[in-house]
Protein backbone atom coordinates (compact mmCIF):
# COMPACT_ATOMS: atom_id res chain seq x y z
CA UNK A 1 0.00 0.00 0.00
CA UNK A 2 3.17 2.25 0.57
CA UNK A 3 4.43 1.43 -2.68
CA UNK A 4 1.26 2.39 -4.27
CA UNK A 5 1.07 6.22 -2.62
CA UNK A 6 4.48 6.66 -3.64
CA UNK A 7 3.44 5.76 -7.24
CA UNK A 8 0.61 8.30 -7.37
CA UNK A 9 2.81 10.66 -5.63
CA UNK A 10 5.26 10.35 -8.57
CA UNK A 11 2.28 10.55 -11.31
CA UNK A 12 0.87 13.26 -9.32
CA UNK A 13 4.40 15.16 -9.59
CA UNK A 14 4.93 14.60 -13.42
CA UNK A 15 1.35 15.50 -14.20
CA UNK A 16 1.38 18.41 -12.46
CA UNK A 17 4.82 19.39 -14.93
CA UNK A 18 2.78 18.93 -17.57
CA UNK A 19 0.37 20.83 -17.21
CA UNK A 20 1.91 23.64 -16.07
CA UNK A 21 4.49 23.13 -18.97
CA UNK A 22 1.03 22.55 -21.29
CA UNK A 23 0.19 26.21 -19.75
CA UNK A 24 2.76 28.14 -20.24
CA UNK A 25 3.11 26.60 -24.22
CA UNK A 26 0.10 27.83 -24.66
CA UNK A 27 0.71 31.28 -23.36
CA UNK A 28 4.04 32.06 -24.98
CA UNK A 29 2.04 31.04 -28.71
CA UNK A 30 -0.95 33.04 -27.81
CA UNK A 31 1.21 35.92 -26.95
CA UNK A 32 3.89 35.61 -30.10
CA UNK A 33 0.52 35.29 -32.27
CA UNK A 34 -1.77 37.86 -30.57
CA UNK A 35 0.29 40.91 -30.28
CA UNK A 36 4.04 39.76 -32.07
CA UNK A 37 3.44 41.54 -35.13
CA UNK A 38 3.30 45.21 -33.56
CA UNK A 39 5.45 44.41 -30.03
CA UNK A 40 8.64 43.29 -30.51
CA UNK A 41 9.35 43.36 -26.18
CA UNK A 42 6.77 40.23 -26.69
CA UNK A 43 9.93 38.13 -26.73
CA UNK A 44 10.75 39.20 -23.10
CA UNK A 45 7.34 37.70 -21.69
CA UNK A 46 8.34 34.50 -23.85
CA UNK A 47 11.79 34.38 -22.30
CA UNK A 48 10.08 34.42 -18.72
CA UNK A 49 7.72 31.57 -19.93
CA UNK A 50 10.37 29.73 -21.57
CA UNK A 51 12.20 29.74 -17.97
CA UNK A 52 9.78 28.97 -16.01
CA UNK A 53 8.59 26.10 -18.24
CA UNK A 54 12.13 24.74 -17.53
CA UNK A 55 12.46 25.22 -13.58
CA UNK A 56 9.05 23.40 -13.88
CA UNK A 57 10.53 20.85 -15.76
CA UNK A 58 13.72 20.30 -14.13
CA UNK A 59 11.51 20.05 -10.84
CA UNK A 60 9.06 18.13 -12.26
CA UNK A 61 10.31 15.61 -14.88
CA UNK A 62 14.29 15.67 -14.35
CA UNK A 63 13.90 15.60 -10.21
CA UNK A 64 16.81 18.13 -9.93
CA UNK A 65 16.47 19.48 -6.08
CA UNK A 66 18.16 21.67 -3.83
CA UNK A 67 18.54 19.26 -0.90
CA UNK A 68 21.61 18.05 -0.10
CA UNK A 69 21.62 14.62 -1.90
CA UNK A 70 20.90 16.54 -5.32
CA UNK A 71 23.47 19.14 -4.67
CA UNK A 72 25.99 17.73 -7.11
CA UNK A 73 23.60 17.95 -10.33
CA UNK A 74 22.32 21.21 -9.30
CA UNK A 75 25.85 22.43 -8.88
CA UNK A 76 27.03 21.22 -12.54
CA UNK A 77 23.67 22.52 -14.00
CA UNK A 78 24.30 26.41 -12.65
CA UNK A 79 27.88 25.93 -13.64
CA UNK A 80 27.07 24.69 -17.32
CA UNK A 81 24.16 27.54 -17.32
CA UNK A 82 26.93 30.03 -16.57
CA UNK A 83 28.92 29.07 -19.62
CA UNK A 84 26.24 28.97 -21.65
CA UNK A 85 25.01 32.35 -20.88
CA UNK A 86 28.48 33.86 -21.42
CA UNK A 87 28.51 32.11 -24.36
CA UNK A 88 25.22 33.34 -25.89
CA UNK A 89 25.05 36.37 -24.49
CA UNK A 90 28.29 37.48 -25.18
CA UNK A 91 27.82 36.68 -28.73
CA UNK A 92 25.05 38.36 -29.17
CA UNK A 93 26.26 41.50 -27.56
CA UNK A 94 29.35 41.48 -29.46
CA UNK A 95 28.55 40.59 -32.71
CA UNK A 96 25.17 42.99 -32.37
CA UNK A 97 27.90 45.75 -31.53
CA UNK A 98 29.41 45.47 -34.39
CA UNK A 99 26.46 45.30 -36.58
CA UNK A 100 25.50 48.62 -35.27
CA UNK A 101 29.59 49.94 -35.52
CA UNK A 102 29.24 48.73 -39.49
CA UNK A 103 26.30 50.30 -39.96
CA UNK A 104 24.64 46.68 -41.39
CA UNK A 105 20.77 45.70 -40.57
CA UNK A 106 20.55 43.55 -37.41
CA UNK B 1 24.42 9.96 5.61
CA UNK B 2 28.01 10.77 6.36
CA UNK B 3 29.60 13.99 4.76
CA UNK B 4 31.44 12.15 2.11
CA UNK B 5 28.46 11.20 0.83
CA UNK B 6 28.63 13.14 -2.58
CA UNK B 7 28.98 11.15 -5.90
CA UNK B 8 32.14 12.39 -6.49
CA UNK B 9 33.66 11.41 -3.57
CA UNK B 10 31.78 7.92 -3.45
CA UNK B 11 33.51 7.27 -7.04
CA UNK B 12 37.72 8.55 -5.78
CA UNK B 13 37.45 6.34 -2.87
CA UNK B 14 36.84 2.78 -4.20
CA UNK B 15 38.49 1.17 -6.86
CA UNK B 16 38.29 2.50 -10.79
CA UNK B 17 35.62 -0.43 -11.75
CA UNK B 18 33.50 0.16 -9.21
CA UNK B 19 32.53 3.33 -10.56
CA UNK B 20 30.50 2.02 -13.41
CA UNK B 21 28.97 -0.33 -11.14
CA UNK B 22 27.78 2.81 -8.42
CA UNK B 23 24.18 3.90 -9.98
CA UNK B 24 24.54 7.91 -8.50
CA UNK B 25 27.80 8.22 -10.49
CA UNK B 26 26.80 6.68 -13.48
CA UNK B 27 23.95 9.40 -13.60
CA UNK B 28 26.02 12.22 -12.77
CA UNK B 29 28.22 10.97 -15.64
CA UNK B 30 25.20 11.14 -17.78
CA UNK B 31 24.56 14.33 -16.43
CA UNK B 32 28.30 15.82 -16.96
CA UNK B 33 27.21 14.30 -21.01
CA UNK B 34 24.21 15.92 -21.06
CA UNK B 35 25.57 19.75 -19.86
CA UNK B 36 28.43 19.38 -22.91
CA UNK B 37 25.99 19.01 -24.92
CA UNK B 38 23.56 21.54 -23.85
CA UNK B 39 27.16 24.14 -24.41
CA UNK B 40 27.31 22.43 -28.07
CA UNK B 41 23.95 23.30 -28.68
CA UNK B 42 24.41 26.76 -26.91
CA UNK B 43 26.94 27.62 -29.68
CA UNK B 44 24.96 26.72 -32.46
CA UNK B 45 22.24 28.49 -30.82
CA UNK B 46 24.59 31.84 -30.39
CA UNK B 47 25.32 31.61 -34.41
CA UNK B 48 21.27 31.46 -34.79
CA UNK B 49 20.85 34.82 -33.39
CA UNK B 50 23.71 36.88 -34.59
CA UNK B 51 22.22 35.38 -38.32
CA UNK B 52 18.57 36.95 -37.86
CA UNK B 53 17.70 38.97 -40.53
CA UNK B 54 20.93 37.64 -42.90
CA UNK B 55 18.54 36.40 -44.94
CA UNK B 56 20.34 37.90 -48.42
CA UNK B 57 17.19 38.32 -50.33
CA UNK B 58 15.92 34.78 -49.68
CA UNK B 59 12.66 33.47 -47.59
CA UNK B 60 12.96 34.88 -43.84
CA UNK B 61 10.52 33.39 -41.02
CA UNK B 62 7.57 35.20 -41.44
CA UNK B 63 7.12 33.22 -45.28
CA UNK B 64 8.64 29.93 -43.85
CA UNK B 65 7.37 29.22 -40.82
CA UNK B 66 4.46 27.46 -40.17
CA UNK B 67 2.87 27.60 -36.72
CA UNK B 68 0.55 25.27 -36.41
CA UNK B 69 2.55 22.58 -37.27
CA UNK B 70 5.36 24.07 -34.65
CA UNK B 71 2.63 23.79 -32.17
CA UNK B 72 1.93 20.12 -33.07
CA UNK B 73 5.30 19.51 -32.46
CA UNK B 74 6.00 21.13 -29.47
CA UNK B 75 2.75 18.57 -27.92
CA UNK B 76 3.85 15.65 -29.10
CA UNK B 77 7.21 16.24 -28.15
CA UNK B 78 5.92 17.45 -24.92
CA UNK B 79 3.61 14.41 -23.96
CA UNK B 80 6.25 12.04 -25.23
CA UNK B 81 8.36 13.64 -22.07
CA UNK B 82 5.47 12.89 -20.04
CA UNK B 83 4.92 9.14 -21.43
CA UNK B 84 8.64 8.70 -20.60
CA UNK B 85 8.34 9.69 -17.12
CA UNK B 86 5.27 7.51 -16.46
CA UNK B 87 7.50 4.55 -18.00
CA UNK B 88 10.08 5.58 -15.45
CA UNK B 89 7.84 5.32 -12.23
CA UNK B 90 6.33 2.23 -13.68
CA UNK B 91 9.86 0.77 -13.46
CA UNK B 92 10.88 2.28 -10.16
CA UNK B 93 7.76 0.87 -8.82
CA UNK B 94 8.23 -2.49 -10.31
CA UNK B 95 5.15 -2.55 -11.97
CA UNK B 96 4.64 -5.61 -14.68
CA UNK B 97 6.81 -5.52 -17.83
CA UNK B 98 3.86 -4.66 -19.97
CA UNK B 99 2.56 -2.05 -18.81
CA UNK B 100 6.47 -0.45 -19.00
CA UNK B 101 6.54 -1.60 -22.25
CA UNK B 102 3.47 -0.18 -23.39
CA UNK B 103 4.59 3.49 -21.86
CA UNK B 104 7.91 3.37 -23.98
CA UNK B 105 6.08 2.29 -27.22
CA UNK B 106 3.58 5.28 -26.54
CA UNK B 107 7.04 7.40 -25.81
CA UNK B 108 8.59 6.39 -29.35
CA UNK B 109 5.19 7.02 -31.36
CA UNK B 110 5.25 10.14 -30.26
CA UNK B 111 8.96 10.71 -30.66
CA UNK B 112 7.95 9.25 -34.45
CA UNK B 113 5.55 11.56 -34.98
CA UNK B 114 7.35 14.66 -33.79
CA UNK B 115 10.26 13.86 -36.49
CA UNK B 116 7.31 13.09 -39.11
CA UNK B 117 5.62 16.55 -38.40
CA UNK B 118 9.71 18.43 -38.46
CA UNK B 119 10.68 16.69 -41.89
CA UNK B 120 7.41 18.06 -43.41
CA UNK B 121 7.73 21.15 -42.24
CA UNK B 122 11.48 20.99 -43.39
CA UNK B 123 9.97 19.85 -47.14
CA UNK B 124 7.62 22.92 -47.16
CA UNK B 125 10.51 24.98 -46.07
CA UNK B 126 12.18 23.89 -49.17
CA UNK B 127 9.47 24.05 -51.78
CA UNK B 128 9.03 27.98 -50.60
CA UNK B 129 12.99 28.51 -51.50
CA UNK B 130 13.90 28.05 -47.52
CA UNK B 131 16.68 25.41 -48.40
CA UNK B 132 20.32 25.67 -46.45
CA UNK B 133 22.30 27.02 -49.04
CA UNK B 134 20.10 29.92 -49.70
CA UNK B 135 21.33 32.54 -46.57
CA UNK B 136 23.33 32.89 -44.17
CA UNK B 137 20.00 32.54 -41.78
CA UNK B 138 18.61 29.75 -43.04
CA UNK B 139 22.29 27.82 -42.72
CA UNK B 140 21.81 28.80 -39.05
CA UNK B 141 18.40 27.80 -39.20
CA UNK B 142 19.31 24.20 -40.34
CA UNK B 143 22.36 23.51 -38.72
CA UNK B 144 20.07 24.06 -35.56
CA UNK B 145 16.55 22.43 -35.82
CA UNK B 146 17.56 19.06 -37.49
CA UNK B 147 20.68 19.22 -34.90
CA UNK B 148 18.00 18.72 -31.92
CA UNK B 149 15.94 16.51 -34.19
CA UNK B 150 19.20 14.07 -35.18
CA UNK B 151 19.30 13.64 -31.45
CA UNK B 152 15.67 12.95 -31.47
CA UNK B 153 16.37 10.19 -33.49
CA UNK B 154 19.07 8.48 -31.43
CA UNK B 155 16.74 8.62 -29.10
CA UNK B 156 14.32 6.48 -30.85
CA UNK B 157 16.64 4.26 -31.81
CA UNK B 158 17.79 3.79 -28.26
CA UNK B 159 14.26 3.13 -27.25
CA UNK B 160 13.94 0.40 -29.62
CA UNK B 161 17.35 -1.05 -28.35
CA UNK B 162 16.08 -0.97 -24.85
CA UNK B 163 13.01 -2.61 -26.06
CA UNK B 164 14.54 -5.42 -27.33
CA UNK B 165 16.65 -5.63 -24.47
CA UNK B 166 13.77 -5.78 -21.81
CA UNK B 167 12.28 -8.29 -24.30
CA UNK B 168 15.60 -10.48 -24.45
CA UNK B 169 17.47 -9.83 -20.98
CA UNK B 170 14.55 -8.55 -18.66
CA UNK B 171 14.31 -5.78 -16.37
CA UNK B 172 17.74 -6.22 -14.76
CA UNK B 173 19.62 -3.81 -12.89
CA UNK B 174 21.91 -2.81 -15.87
CA UNK B 175 18.67 -2.50 -18.32
CA UNK B 176 17.17 -0.25 -15.67
CA UNK B 177 20.04 2.41 -15.34
CA UNK B 178 20.07 2.56 -19.15
CA UNK B 179 16.77 3.13 -19.06
CA UNK B 180 17.15 5.69 -16.67
CA UNK B 181 20.05 7.44 -18.72
CA UNK B 182 16.86 7.17 -21.40
CA UNK B 183 14.89 8.80 -19.27
CA UNK B 184 17.22 12.08 -18.83
CA UNK B 185 18.11 12.27 -22.63
CA UNK B 186 14.66 12.24 -23.24
CA UNK B 187 13.34 15.37 -20.97
CA UNK B 188 16.55 16.97 -21.88
CA UNK B 189 15.65 17.03 -25.85
CA UNK B 190 12.09 18.31 -24.64
CA UNK B 191 14.15 21.24 -22.55
CA UNK B 192 16.65 22.22 -25.69
CA UNK B 193 12.74 22.08 -27.27
CA UNK B 194 11.75 24.90 -25.21
CA UNK B 195 14.79 26.97 -26.64
CA UNK B 196 13.80 26.45 -29.93
CA UNK B 197 10.19 27.32 -30.24
CA UNK B 198 10.88 30.37 -28.37
CA UNK B 199 14.16 31.54 -29.68
CA UNK B 200 14.53 29.97 -33.83
CA UNK B 201 11.15 30.39 -34.07
CA UNK B 202 9.33 33.39 -31.92
CA UNK B 203 12.88 35.08 -31.72
CA UNK B 204 13.12 34.63 -35.78
CA UNK B 205 9.33 35.69 -36.56
CA UNK B 206 9.37 38.97 -34.41
CA UNK B 207 12.86 40.13 -35.48
CA UNK B 208 13.30 38.51 -38.86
Amino acid sequence: MAEKSGFSAHLRTYLTGYVLSVVFTLAAFWAVLALGKEYKSVLILVGLLGVAQLIVQLKCFLNVTTQREGRDNLALILFSTLILLIIVLGTAWIMGNLAMRMHTTM
Amino acid sequence: MDGNSSALNKGLRESPGAIHKDPDMVIFGFWVFMMSDLIFFGVVFAIYITMIGATAGGPGPRELFDFGSLFAQTMLLLTSSLTVGIATITMKHQRSQGSFLFWVVVTLLFGLGFLTLELLDFSEMAAKGGIPQRSGYLSAFFGLVPLHGLHVSFGCLWMLVMIAQVLTVGMTDLVKLRFLRLALFWHFLDLIWIGIFSVVYFGGWVYG
